[in-house]
This record gives C-alpha cells, structure tokens and sequence, in this order.
C-alpha cells in the first residue's frame, strides 16, 4: 500500500463547486443551465471512477492542502470507505440532475437557479467529506453541507418550511456545534493529532468513562446519522422538493452521517480499542433502538415521504450497527448497505416524487389502484422495496446478508433478532403499498385505468436506480470490494 | 535607518491637515487626500510587516531623540499585524463607504474627512507607540475623534449617544491616565521596554500593583467589557455608516491589543500570572461578557444593535482566552483580534449597503432582502457564519484556539460559554436570515410576468459597486485568513510568545 499524491480528490470536490457562478449566471437560459450541471456532475463522477483501480490496489490518493494548526491540517486522502461514498454520491447526483428537470419543470416551481446551484454546492461538500482526511476536515465539509442543504430543505418559501427549517438546524446546527466540535477539540487536546488512523489516535489517553462520554459526543453530535431521538428533523425535512429528498435525504446528507460516525469509529477510537473497552455492544444497542422504534413508526405514516423518511432512519442505523458490531463481516455489510440503501431508497423518493408529479398526491391512503396507471413506476417501486427489505434478487439482500453473518460471527444473537424482526417491519410497511396499488377491486381504485406516467424525465431516472438495484444482485461489485477493502484496512487484517 | 514606523502614523495625520484646510479651499480634493493618505499608511504598515517578520522587531526613535527623554515606537509581529489590519480597514472603508457618506452629509463632508483621518492616526499610533504616557495621548485622540463623529450621526440620537459615550470614555481615559501616573512616581520612566526591564525588582510593590489595576480598568472601559459596555450599543449603532464601519471593527480591537501589550510586554507573563492572582476572576468575566452580550443581542430588534452586542460578546471571547494563562489561549486571543476585526467589518459593510438602500434596519425591515440585495447578503452570510465559527471562514480558527487554550487551562465554564456563543450566534443570524428569505417584501417592486412560478420576482436594488466590490474583498479576506491561519499563527504570534 502506498501513498500517492494527486490532484484529482481535489478536482472532484472544487468542479461541482466551480461551476455554481457558472449556473447562477446562466439562470436565465435554463437548458443551458442544467447541460453544465450534467458537465459537472460528469466530470466530478469521472474524476472518482478514475481512481478506482488504485484505490483497488490497495493504495491512497491524497492531497495536503492548507494547514492549519500543528497536527491537523485541511487534507484529503481517498480510502477504499471514501471511494465507495463518492462513487455512490457523485453518480447518483447525476441521476438527480436529470430527475430534477423532470420534477422542477414538472411542477413550474420558483428559483431553480438558486436551487440548482445549492445542490452543485451540496454534491462538492459530500464528495470532499468522502474524501476527508482528517476529522478536522470531515468537520468542516459537514457544516458546509448542512449550510447548503438549509435553502434547498426551505424551497418553497412557506411557513411550513420556515418551521421544519428551523428544526432542520436546529438538530443538525445545535448538535455539530454542541457536541462535535467540543469533542473534536477534547481528542486534539488529549493526543495532538486528528488524522484517521486504523489504530485509532488514542494511546491510553483515556479512561473508559471518558471514553464513553467522548462517544456518545459523536454518536449524537451527527444528527444527521438519524440515531434516535436527534432523528426529528429527517422528517421535517421531508417538506422539502424530492429531488432533495431523494438525493440528500436518503443518499448525500443523511450517509455523510453515518460516514462520520463510521470514521470515527474506526479510525479515531480504533476497532482494537472499541471491543477492548465494550463500547461497540453500546453503540449496537443505540442503533437497535433506533432500527426497531422507526420501523415501528413508519407503519403509521399516512404520506408517503414520511414512510420513506422514517424507512431511511431505521436503515441508516443499521448502517451504525454493521460498523459497531466490530466484526469483518458485520462491518462490511454496514459499509455495503450505504451503496445498497442509496439506490433502493432514492428509487422509492423518485417514485413519491413521480407520483406526486403525475397526480399531486402525497399521500399513500389515496394511491389505491395507482398500479395500473403508473405501472412502470410502481414496478420500479417493488425493486427499491425489495432491496430495503433485503429480499433476492436486489442488493439489498447482499448487504443485509453480510450484516446477519456479522452478527453470528460475533454471537450477538440479540441482533440477530433486531435485524430479522426489522425486515419484517420494513415488509409490513412497504408491500401494502405496493399490494393496494395493484391489487384492489375496481370498486376501491381512485384511478382509472388509463396508462399516464410522469414526466419522461422523472421515470427514466427511476427506472435506472431500480435496476441498478437489481444489477447489484449479481454483480455487487466494485462495492463488494471497497467494502471488504475497508474493512481490512481497519482491522488491520 | 527605515522610517516605515512614522510613515503609518503621519501620513493620515498630514492627510487630515490637508483635508481640513482643503474644506475651506476646495472640497472636492478633500476625498482624495483622504485616500491617498491611507494609502500611503497602508502600504508602510505592510512594508512594516513584511520587515518585522524577517528580521525581527523595529525600535523607531521619533524625531532621532534616544528614550526615555524621546517617544519609542516598538514594531513587533504582533503591533504590525495590528497596524496592517487597522489601515487596511481605514483604507477600504474609505473606498465603500463615500457614497454612504454623500448620502448621510453631504454638508460635511471636508471635515468628516478629516476627523476620520485624525481617528485613523489615533489607532495607528496606540498600536505603534512604546511609551506608555505616549498612548494614552493616542487613546485620547482617537476617543475624541470618535465623539465628534458619532455626534455627526442620527439627528436624534446621535449627539446624546455621543455625549453618553464621552462620559464614559474620558473615566476610562483617567483611569488609565492615574495608573501611568503612579508607574511614573514609582520607576521615573514611561518607555514600556525599560519599565519591562524593572518589573523583576517591583513585584511586590503595591503601588505598580495599583497602578497595572488602574490602567488595566481603565481599558476595559474602553474596550466595552461587560459590564462597562453600556456606552457601546447606542454610540455605534447612532453613528453615522462611513464611520460605524471602521469604529466597530477596530475601536474595541485595539484596545484588546493595549491589554495585551500590557500583558505580554509592559508588566510581563510572569508579574500578571504567578505574582498577580487575578486570572481566573478575569476568565470568569470573559465568560459574562461573552454570555451577556449574547443574551442581549437576542433581544435586539434593531440590526445595527445586535451587532452592537455581539461585539461585547467577542470582546468577552479576547479577554478570557488572554486570561487563561497559556499560550494557546493568549494565541486565540490575538487571532482573534485580527479575525474579529475583519469579519465584524465585513458585517457592517453589509449592514452600511442595507442603510444605503432601506435608511431603516429594524430586523422587520430587511424581507426580501435575499432577492432584492443578493450580493450584500452574500456577504452578510460569510461574515455571520464566520462569527459563529463555520469552518474554512476565520472565526472558527481563533475559536479553536480558545477552545483548546480553555481545555488546557480546566476553564470549562469558558470552553462551553464558548461553544454556547457559537449556538446564540447561530440563532441570531438565522433569525435575521429567515426575515429576508421566507418573508416577502410588503412593496412588490417585481418586473415583469410572473415566469417562476407562485413567487413573484423581485428586482434587483443592490448598494453602489464601489461598496459591493470592498464587501467581496472583506468576504474573500474572511476565507484567506481561516485557510493561513497556521502560518498567521506560526509566523507572527509565537515568536512573539515565546520571547
């Protein structure tokens, strides 16, 4: 494994970014407009699949840029966890892209220039969090993005957004600066340094109590992990265009959470030092709770994006328990359900989102009998369903898979029981819509039997995540890989 | 021998001459004196700069007479990044702000001019001199600068807010004057090298003990620590723009450079932290300050007013981090006086093109304010999450340091009234930001149809260029200054430090 300076990490973050003057002056020409967010988003996707094979190889890809106190400087380093971030991120900002010229021009909403730009200016910060070297830069590309996101979750100007905006950051604003950056001083004090490090930072600094506390800091402070009970703005944030919900709210904000905690985790306490000091079973039984209490609340939901977005809390945490099971193979189904989940969970945000396009219809108790008007649609809808519930022949199966062998190879039978019943709950929420869609009598249905989907632009984009859905069955790679990679790397195996 | 150290103080000193009698002669050339002369200020202080970090400290005997009989001044990194900030601010607001000033009195604006100069000699020359009884004649100039041109402001408010200010100022003045004295009376000398140099022998000497407390009261009046702060509010947010926008930046500054001087150099580590048990009462105000001033900001209903109280918030921050008792919080301390300076000068850049265009800035006032001035609130945003601390802005470096200064010390309480005003900040500014993004403005100036959907457009008012155009710079400079803040620090104030 080596080391290998590189400009490209840093290219992929600065091209989205780059070109918001370029949006933001081409505003008035709107094809003009959406043909250089496609650019970017292309060139950024290149710029990441370019680096594959070394990352593959086992090597990293880095940069210093900016330092800025002793021991912890502004750096980017693409490991075999970034990667599998970025290329998630950056190719589904694409699909975005497209879906959003459907959904937006679908509905004639206002101020798609500002919209557009905030999302170039969200896409660069998840991608440099990816990329993130050091907790000290993951820190900041966290605040941009949870900065950027605050107009795009406010879109539509109202008193509604102004409310869950305010609880948007209040949760996300509060937390980061109430509990990460205190934390995040406390382990510079402690030890000097900030940077990843698969022993972890800490060399007997500290005792388990603090340990526990500094823990618990992280786990809370990335509120946007979802982990209960600083979850509330997921679904406040709901309020938001679906292109946004989509995007950021099943895939770029809500990972980038799961991500920190994941990197913190391992590389600032160390996989060694967690099941030393009994503090992965602790962070087991968070997520657990969260899994279990979510899905019990999504079952309840009445309109579809709060179904979806309280779905997306529970699997985010399943995400946090593959990582806190400290086991090969219960970490490499965590990190492999951040690819599986993007896909499947932005499938279904596409298909509200199509919906709602299509008929205005928020809510699922007037969707009876839709099957037979958005057939395409609603089959794209099954896949992504599947796939949550970790049903063959989806991805999600593979990564729920390997998060079930992690728990037997760590004997946690308890989890076990959490993951199973959970994919129960996640059936019992999901196939009713999909049953009631296509299987009621006439009498029941709200449609009539005509073929009229959604804009070509809204369906083709959901079309492609589903199937992907369906590819990564089979071929699970190069996610598999990066997975399985990261994992080595953290056990140092 | 380099006569850059002079050069800083007298060029805006002969600029105001010239601008006073030019308003007699011929008032159109009295603005271009005014610029030229800060200027020329500006580009010696950075020759300054550029000099003292290479070859260490400059000693400037003025007029060629040896101290203690003759005025030192003493250019280290530490007065010489101050001097830089300082006239860079003079020079810049200079620039934004003559069409504020055309607008707010264009009766008087030869003699503005010439006040505003004599201010900018005030500064530079407290942030030069090496004498001790030499600065209280600046703080004086400056202060009396100052009266004359907050009373130039509100017609209502202006000469009252001015008038309070001038109260509290000249106590501040003689407190500090009293302290010079009895330092006089005890050592014979006012060159703070050579008073620095006798400390060793007076540590235990209650009259240098009453004396530093005096000087250091003295201050903190003038610096508006909580709670000597009540002539602040009023006296900033009456001013008029031109000057508001130079005095909240650096009044309150360079006066946390004068304790700090007063720390480090004049009375020394040793004296203030091992003689004198003082610190952690002082922590403990800083800690008030910082959790008062942000409390009373949040009762603001006026813009210009919860900036005026977010100042006495971050002065809370420099005194507490000086107090702390180590290096890294002193290094916070001193970061922060050039990163405050240049983000709150930012804020009311933004603030002045506001006035500029709406004359009033109640917080209800400013709907809409996102799509009628978006450049203004591009710069507004910057700057106010650079007071709350985003990262890669400035403020989130000099926070760092204080955060880490307060963990090293145990000052827990500090450490979280730090974290605490980064969460009062950020619920001020958001609360400023969802007047202007989600309330539409009640006059729809809007052209033409209605193509963007439900929401009608708003044209386009934004401030004149000239004030745009400094506000991107003070915006830019927010940024550069976060991603150099290790060299900042390494470069210019450790080796300030560690001597």
């Amino acid at each position: 494994m080596e080391f290998i300076q590189s400009i490209k990490p840093v290219l992929a973050v600065l091209i989205p970014l780059a070109v918001i003057p370029v949006l933001v002056s081409s505003g008035g020409r709107p094809n003009v407009r959406e043909a250089w967010t496609f650019i970017a988003g292309i060139l950024s996707f290149a710029l990441v699949v370019s680096m594959v094979p070394a990352v593959l190889d086992g090597n990293r890809i880095g940069l210093t840029l900016f330092p800025i106190a002793p021991g912890a400087d502004i750096a980017l380093s693409v490991d075999a966890l970034g990667m599998l971030f970025a290329l998630v991120a950056s190719s589904l900002y694409i699909i975005t892209a497209m879906y959003s010229i459907g959904y937006m021009r679908g509905l004639n909403e206002h101020s798609q220039t500002r919209f557009v730009a905030f999302f170039a200016l969200a896409i660069s910060a998840t991608i440099g969090a990816a990329f993130s070297a050091n907790l000290i830069t993951l820190y900041l590309f966290y605040e941009i993005l949870s900065l950027a996101t605050y107009p795009l979750v406010t879109h539509h100007q109202d008193e509604t957004s102004k409310v869950s905006g305010r609880r948007y950051l209040t949760f996300i604003l509060g937390t980061s600066i109430g509990l990460v950056l205190p934390a995040m001083i406390w382990c510079y004090h402690a030890t000097g340094t900030l940077e990843f490090s698969a022993a972890g930072i800490f060399t007997g600094q500290l005792s388990t109590p603090s340990a526990t506390v500094l823990l618990l800091m992280f786990v809370f402070g990335f509120a946007k992990a979802g982990i209960m009970p600083v979850h509330t703005w997921l679904p406040a944030a709901m309020v938001a265009p679906t292109p946004v919900s989509a995007l950021l709210h099943a895939v770029a904000v809500v990972k980038v959470g799961v991500f920190s905690i994941i990197r913190v985790l391992t590389g600032i306490f160390g996989v060694e030092l967690l099941s030393s000091l009994g503090l992965g079973g602790l962070v087991a039984f968070i997520a657990s709770v969260t899994i279990l209490t979510s899905s019990a609340i999504a079952l309840s939901q009445d309109e579809f994006k709060r179904r979806l977005a309280y779905s997306t809390i529970g699997q985010l945490s399943y995400i946090v328990l593959g990582a806190a099971l400290l086991s090969p193979k219960g970490m490499t189904g965590g990190i492999l359900h951040i690819t599986m989940h993007a896909f499947g969970k932005i499938t279904l945000f596409f298909c509200a989102g199509a919906i709602y396009v299509a008929t205005g219809k928020k809510y699922l108790s007037q969707m009876v009998g839709i099957g037979y008007r958005m057939p395409v649609t609603m089959t794209a809808f099954l896949i992504g369903a599947m796939s949550i519930i970790g049903l063959p022949p989806t991805g999600g199966f593979i990564s729920k898979w390997y998060l079930v062998l992690g728990t037997l190879e760590g004997d946690q039978a308890v989890m076990l029981f959490v993951l199973l019943t959970s994919s129960l709950l996640n059936a019992a929420y999901f196939m009713p819509i999909f049953y009631k869609a296509f299987f009621c009598t006439p009498a029941e249905a709200m449609f009539e039997r005509k073929f009229d989907e959604a804009p070509v632009m809204c369906v083709v984009p959901l079309v492609i995540t589903a199937l992907i859905s369906f590819i990564f069955f089979f071929v699970p790679q190069p996610f598999l890989k990066l997975s399985t990679l990261a994992v080595t790397g953290f056990t140092g195996g | 021998m380099i006569h850059y150290p002079a050069i800083v103080v007298i060029a805006p000193l002969v600029g105001a001459l010239t601008a006073g009698i030019l308003s007699f002669v011929e008032e159109r050339y009295a603005y271009p004196a005014a610029l030229i002369a800060t200027g020329i200020s500006c580009a010696a202080a950075v020759r300054d700069l550029i000099y003292v970090a290479g070859h260490g400290p400059i000693a400037y005997h003025m007029g060629g007479w040896a101290p203690p009989m003759g005025i030192e001044y003493r250019i280290d990194t530490l007065n010489a990044m101050v001097l830089v900030l300082i006239t860079a601010i003079a020079f810049l607001n200079l620039a934004a702000s003559r069409p504020n000033i055309k607008q707010e009195m264009p009766d008087r604006r030869p003699s503005f001019y010439a006040m505003y100069l004599l201010f900018v000699v005030g500064l530079t020359g407290v942030a030069s001199t090496g004498d001790l009884f030499n600065l209280y004649v600046l703080i004086e100039i400056t202060s009396l600068s100052s009266y004359t041109m907050i009373a130039l402001g509100d017609r209502d408010r202006g000469p009252i807010s001015a008038l309070n200010y001038v109260f509290v100022g000249v106590i501040g003045a003689s407190f500090y004057l009293l302290g010079v004295g009895y330092i006089y009376i005890k050592t014979g000398t006012l060159n703070m090298a050579e008073f620095a140099t006798m400390i060793p022998t007076l540590q235990d000497s209650t009259t240098i003990l009453t004396a530093f407390i005096l000087c250091l009261v003295g201050v903190f009046i003038k610096m508006a620590l909580f709670p000597l702060h009540v002539w602040l509010p009023n006296a900033y947010s009456y001013a008029p723009v031109g000057f508001a926008r130079i005095v909240a930046p650096l009044m309150t500054k360079v006066m946390v450079y004068v304790m700090v001087r007063l720390m480090i150099t004049v009375f020394g580590l040793d004296y203030i932290f091992i003689k004198l048990h003082i610190a952690d009462t002082l922590v403990w105000l800083g800690t008030i300050a910082i959790l008062a001033g942000g409390v009373m900001a949040l009762a603001q209903t006026n813009l210009k007013k919860m900036l005026a109280y977010i100042i006495v918030c971050e002065i809370g921050y420099m005194v507490g981090g000086a107090w702390l008792g180590n290096n890294l919080g002193l290094t916070g301390a001193v970061l922060h006086i050039l990163n405050d300076g240049l983000m709150t000068f930012a804020l009311f850049l933004a603030v002045g093109n506001m006035v500029y265009k709406l004359d009033r800035v109640q917080i209800k006032d400013l709907k809409g304010l996102f799509a009628k001035m978006p450049w203004t609130m591009t710069g507004f945003v910057l700057a106010a999450f650079s007071i709350v601390g985003v990262p890669p802005t400035c403020g989130f470096f000099s926070k760092w340091y204080l955060i880490l200064g307060a963990f090293k010390a145990g000052a827990w309480h500090f450490a979280a009234a730090l974290i605490m005003s980064s969460l009062i900040c950020a619920v001020l500014f958001f609360k400023v930001f969802e007047v202007c993004f989600f309330e539409s403005p009640d006059t729809h100036v809007g052209h033409g149809s209605d193509t963007h959907g439900r929401h009608t457009t708003v044209a386009i008012q934004e401030a004149p260029a000239i004030s745009l155009a400094v506000l991107g710079i003070a915006g830019i400079s927010l940024i550069v200054v976060g991603m150099y803040s290790k060299t900042i620090v390494v470069r210019l104030i450790w080796p300030l430090l560690r001597s």
